[in-house]
């Protein structure tokens, strides 16, 4: 029985491909046959940061309208063996998602993989809405400043009483909270949020915290999900999200200042 | 009720049944006073679309006997601060009559009372048997509101950009009420979370519903139209269990003493 998950948060520009790459690649590592499909039509950006813009043919809008196989569309990524990518279009609008045009595919979908992981576009329109409809689980993408969280309060409040499962009155969408962008030292300044103020707001489970790395840009540059780089702390962490998904018990990391040595104490006072 | 007469009710080309409206009552102290239409149009403005087109009832119980003034002229200019006096009530005889005459119902005096005499209209399925054999022909059916409608409890967080309306009834929220939420009650509010939304307690106009928090951090705080905004609530109250409510007139605010 395949999982739909929906990695979604109201603001744009918080990491929800970043995290739908990383986390998609993540279950594929754990051997899990997994899909990830943009819906941010349009604005495509999913096949960047999984390095597969240049094999896009047909897309997830062309399968909706029967213009071509959902095998013609599905790319299968190149490094990781049960890691499918659903491309969207550039060129349409949101307009294009129906709701029966989604459902059709996510059930041809639901036959083959374990799980189908839904990268929401910002907002609360069309897009976003028929991303997370059918979803059976959703991953909140969050930042630790304000504005952000209220976004995510009411991207809850739109799953709670929009999904699917609310409507047909099914048990509800199961919510998790992924922290992304989060910089330690400057918490401890108080310039952004804690875990525990945005935990307080939101009222769902912690899944993962993601910090602040330079790795994150580095990896989307190249188009590789950032889950691959085992050397930074934002690959580490999402793989440790990935694993607290499936239900391991694992320790939440990075979400203290390191201890900083005298030398790089004398270099910070000096500059 | 056979189905007979429930065809025959739906035939009639009308139906009679009783209901109750809350409505604003307007005391009227000095209607000669200079000042007595522009201290209106300020706080009329104060909640500009909660008093649009509302209908009111003109109180001239504490007119003086001896009053001599213009009430056609003064009703219309009332109406001019889109408030619709629809009936008055009290008054020195004169008075009374020219409000008659402008088209103003006369309302029976006294309120809550008053109120509760409607409601308790005898219950039909109540009457002695005997009087029931009397009259073979059911009397027109008057529909009476309910006295008490369940209160609204809400048991989810209350998300931003979610609305809850208790309509004629109170509101429980048993957890927190995130910012860019919104609370409505006709009666009173209670929020054993974090009041982190709006609040809007007594939302008809009773001026007698509260607000009862746990923590407030509230955005907008308002007792029937009496509001105020996070700015003006005060360190002393933030993120402590508080009661809102009008004390004379004024939304005021209270710590809650827990023992």
């Amino acid at each position: 029985m395949s999982k739909i998950i929906v990695m979604t948060s109201g603001k744009g520009g918080v990491g929800k491909t970043t995290s739908s790459a990383a986390f998609a690649t993540g279950l594929a590592l754990r051997g899990f046959k997994t899909v990830v499909i943009d819906f941010d039509v349009g604005l495509r950006n999913l096949d960047l940061v999984m390095g597969c813009e240049r094999r896009v043919v047909f897309d997830f809008i062309n399968v909706i309208n029967g213009e071509a196989k959902l095998n013609q569309a599905l790319i299968k990524d190149k490094r990781i063996e049960n890691l499918y990518i659903l491309p969207t279009s550039q060129t349409r609008d949101k307009d294009a998602l129906t709701r029966e045009g989604v459902e059709k595919v996510l059930n041809e979908l639901s036959k083959e993989f374990d799980y189908i992981l839904c990268d929401s576009p910002a907002g609360i329109e069309r897009g976003a809405l028929m991303s997370l409809y059918f979803a059976d689980h959703a991953i909140i993408v969050t930042n630790p400043e304000v504005s952000s969280v209220r976004d995510s309060d009411r991207i809850l409040g739109v799953l709670n009483s929009r999904s699917r499962r609310a409507e047909q009155g099914l048990e509800p969408v199961t919510q998790q909270l992924l922290l992304t962008r989060y910089d330690p030292e400057r918490v401890e300044r108080g310039e952004m949020l804690k875990v525990d103020d945005v935990l307080e707001i939101l009222a769902i489970p912690l899944l993962g915290v993601i910090p602040e790395s330079q790795a994150v840009l580095r990896a989307s540059n190249v188009g590789m999900p950032v889950i691959l780089d085992e050397v930074s702390n934002a690959g580490l962490a999402y793989s440790d999200a990935v694993g607290r998904f499936l239900g391991e018990d694992i320790e939440h990391r990075f979400v203290t200042p390191q201890k900083k040595g005298l030398f790089s104490r004398l270099l910070r006072r000096s500059a | 009720m056979s189905s007979a007469s429930q065809v025959a009710e739906r035939d009639a080309p009308f139906q009679l049944r009783g209901n109750s409206f809350t409505m604003m009552v307007l005391k009227v102290f000095a209607p000669t006073s200079p000042d007595f239409f522009t201290q209106l149009n300020v706080k009329v403005r104060q909640a500009p679309n909660f008093f649009r087109n509302a209908p009111v009832v003109l109180d001239f119980d504490d007119l003086p006997e001896s009053i001599v003034f213009d009430l056609g002229a003064f009703v219309s200019q009332v109406q001019a601060l889109h408030l619709l006096p629809v009936g008055f009530q009290g008054g020195p005889q004169p008075v009374r009559e020219a409000a008659m005459t402008v088209g103003l119902t006369p309302m029976p005096s006294g309120r809550a009372a008053k109120l509760e005499e409607v409601v308790k209209a005898p219950d039909p399925r109540q009457q002695d048997p005997h009087q029931q054999g009397q009259t073979p022909i059911p009397a027109p059916q008057v529909l009476i509101e309910v006295v008490h409608r369940p209160t609204v409890v809400v048991t989810e967080p209350v998300r931003s950009g979610m609305r809850v309306y208790a309509e004629k009834t109170d509101l429980i929220v048993t957890s927190s009420v995130s910012p860019g939420a919104e609370l409505l009650a006709d009666g009173n509010i209670h929020v054993y979370g974090a009041l982190r939304g709006r609040a809007l307690a007594g939302f008809s106009g009773d001026g007698n519903a509260r607000i009862f928090c746990h923590s407030l951090e509230a955005e907008v705080l308002s007792v029937a139209g009496n509001y105020r905004v996070s700015e003006d609530i005060g360190s002393d109250f933030y993120k402590k269990a508080v009661q809102v409510f009008l004390r004379d007139g004024v939304l005021s605010m209270d710590l809650l003493k827990t023992a």
